[in-house]
């Protein structure tokens, strides 16, 4: 947890500093909690990335190779005729500052570099002085800097300060996409061996393992298994869920969270009582383990890997299309990078719900479908047996999770789910939900412990709009759809609401399915007892 | 990665203090780490957390889920939170050799 109280925190102080922007000295040992510590160099070795070696951000030398400007200026010049977008957001941005105090991290910290704006100015000035002829000629005046080491720390202090969010580029009218600008600067720093190990170890897990927890086969058998005991012990039902099967009609690919840690392992219960309730024909995969892609936070290489794992497995197992769980980027990475990476899947079918008959048209390409579309179609269709009164003692708020929200539109259908299987909803304030909604803050790869304080800074939004319902409706249930959420948000509302737990939405579908051959719930899948207080549950 | 020393201990660890190399763990690297984590005296009770630990360790390669700890020892969550104050997963899981998960955890 972060060591200053939320009363400290939440001093924050607006007096731009006394240095001028393009003449940048952070000071790391100054301020720890807020920076994430380097790529460890076993995974580093293991991916075969560049200038692997030991290094602190709090060391004066940072062990850069001899050429490091020349590499970043190579690399910058390839990316500028790979992504045409990326010229034209170096271009385009007239600073209007629209985007300025939309950033969680700018609300929670005060530090003007963490203004959308200026973020992307840090990357930006070195474009102009590079690539620019105004630049090239007139330098600051043209807002070009000469590329410095203390520019260079600056952008692993601040580009390792963006959760990828993308709310600022909602309220961008030139549609700039700040967390791309991101995703270009950390390409950069890679380069010379700039990152952050809470996303190479990750990495280097999926590429060794299928996942970023590095769980191996019989590992995935025996979670998964204990899982279904746990689940027995509280409603009776046994399930056997297929592991690799051959055959199966769906591939089922969910973040690894969801069989490792609480809450996302009630949630992964959740995913699979449904398929018994229905009867699906699917299958898990130990290998297609994590539909999570750390490689969207390091580079467009990576991520590409990473993500033909899922398909590589579909096409092993021969299955017809796949189903996504609860995942948050994973859905970045399939409805906006997968077909041009590694698509079109053609060798699957497009995806048909085989209960409704319903085809989803709007995954011709990837043939990958979100559990809550396939859910919400499912309820549309009178195909469950609920009884949302199991799930009464929750009164709920949604969590729009970023990249389903923003990154796919996905705003209608896990409200619909969780208005079919819970008697108590209470939306969070407007302007912090759907396209609007505020990050967990611990996104992108930032969700490690040593900066809990901007994490605990850049979840105040949050934290915020959270208490709000909490205060006024009584809300006790934060869902949200993704399995960072689901490990960033516990401590988060700790911190700013506290009273409130957190859960995926499937965890609640669970709890309301009335399953054949199950004894009497008296407890939620949690095992936790239900304790209706009918007559109490009157809105506030 | 730093040096972390004490008495006759000398092992590799991570910005954390975590173990890089879990294969070097014994008895008395447990106890010099247990001292970094506010656990002076490694008791039955602590030994059965971290034997079980360790054990599931060399089997799975990962540490296990919470609620698997839990169930296996008989130890509710909280009274591992009573022998290790900083918890299951960075607490008793150093003390234990194992590495840090990571991802969305």
């Amino acid at each position: 947890m972060a060591e200053k109280s939320p009363q400290e925190l939440i001093q924050i102080d607006l007096t731009p500093p006394p240095r001028k922007w393009m003449n940048p000295a952070v000071d790391f040992e100054a301020r720890r909690g807020t920076w994430s510590y380097p790529g460890g160099v076993k995974s580093l070795d293991y991916l075969g990335m560049p200038n692997v070696r030991e290094w602190s951000p709090t060391d004066a030398d940072w062990k850069l190779p001899e050429n490091w400007q020349q590499i970043i200026h190579d690399g910058f010049k390839d990316l500028l005729k790979k992504y045409r977008t990326l010229e034209i957001f170096m271009d385009i941005c007239v600073r209007c500052g629209a985007c300025a105090d939309k950033c969680h991290f700018f609300i929670g910290s005060g530090d003007p570099k963490n203004m959308p704006v200026l973020r992307a100015e840090l990357l930006r000035s070195i474009y102009r002085k590079d690539f620019t002829a105004a630049g090239k000629i007139l330098g600051s005046l043209a807002g070009a800097r000469e590329l410095t080491e203390e520019v260079l720390k600056e952008w692993y202090y601040y580009f390792f300060q963006c959760t990828e969010c993308r709310r600022c580029s909602v309220y961008c009218p030139y549609g700039i996409d700040t967390a791309e600008i991101t995703m270009m600067a950390r390409e950069l720093m890679n380069l010379v061996g700039l990152n952050i190990n809470w996303i190479m170890e990750p990495v280097a897990n999926c590429k060794r393992t299928g996942n970023h927890l590095g769980i191996q086969p019989h590992t995935y058998k025996d979670n998964v298994e204990f899982m279904c005991d746990e689940l027995e012990d509280v409603t009776g039902i046994k399930l056997d869920p297929p592991i690799n099967r051959k055959g199966a009609e769906i591939l089922f690919v969910i973040p690894s969270a969801d069989y490792f840690a609480d809450p996302g392992t009630y949630t992964f219960v959740g995913y699979l009582m449904l398929f018994e309730h229905i009867g699906l024909d699917y299958t898990l995969s130990s290998y297609a383990s994590d539909g999570g892609n750390f490689g969207l936070f390091n580079t467009a290489e990576n991520m590409k890997k990473l993500n033909w794992k899922i398909y590589h497995e579909a096409k092993r197992l021969g299955v017809k299309w796949i189903l996504g769980g609860e995942c948050g980027h994973m859905w970045r990475v399939m409805h906006q990078y997968m077909d041009t990476m590694n698509g079109p899947a053609d060798f699957l079918e497009v995806p048909r719900s085989p209960i409704t008959g319903t085809v989803f048209e709007n995954t011709t390409s990837t043939k990958m479908t979100h559990i809550c579309e396939f859910t919400s179609d499912l309820i549309k269709h009178n195909k469950l047996k609920l009884d949302k009164s199991r799930n009464d003692q929750f009164r709920v708020t949604f969590h729009d999770s970023c990249n389903p929200a923003r990154a796919m539109g996905f705003l209608e259908e896990p409200r619909y789910v969780i208005e079919n299987v819970c008697n108590h909803f209470y939306e969070m304030p407007e302007n912090t939900i759907r396209e609007h909604t505020f990050c967990c803050a611990g996104g992108a790869g930032l969700g490690n412990d040593e900066n809990m304080e901007m994490r605990m800074r850049g979840g105040l939004p949050r934290g915020n709009a959270v208490r709000w319902v909490r205060d006024h409706h009584g809300v006790n249930r934060l869902t949200c759809i993704c399995a960072i959420d689901r490990a960033t948000l516990p401590p988060l509302v700790e911190y700013w609401s506290p009273g409130v737990d957190v859960s995926g939405i499937h965890e609640l579908v669970g709890n309301a399915l009335i399953m054949e051959g199950e004894k009497e719930r008296t407890t939620d899948i949690r095992g936790v007892p239900v304790q209706p207080e009918k007559g109490e549950q009157d809105d506030v | 990665m730093a040096l972390f020393e004490l008495g006759d201990v000398s092992i590799e660890v991570d910005e954390d203090g975590f173990m890089q190399e879990p294969e070097n763990w014994n008895e008395a690297v447990a106890a010099a780490l247990g001292s970094t984590e506010g656990v002076d005296d490694l008791t039955d009770d602590h030994w059965k957390v971290v034997n079980y630990l360790r054990d599931y360790y060399l089997q799975f390669g990962v540490a296990p889920m919470i609620r698997k700890l839990c169930k296996q020892t008989g130890f509710q969550l909280k009274e591992i939170y009573e022998l290790f104050p900083s918890g299951p997963a960075k607490g008793a899981c150093k003390v234990a050799g194992l590495p840090k998960p990571t991802g969305c955890v």
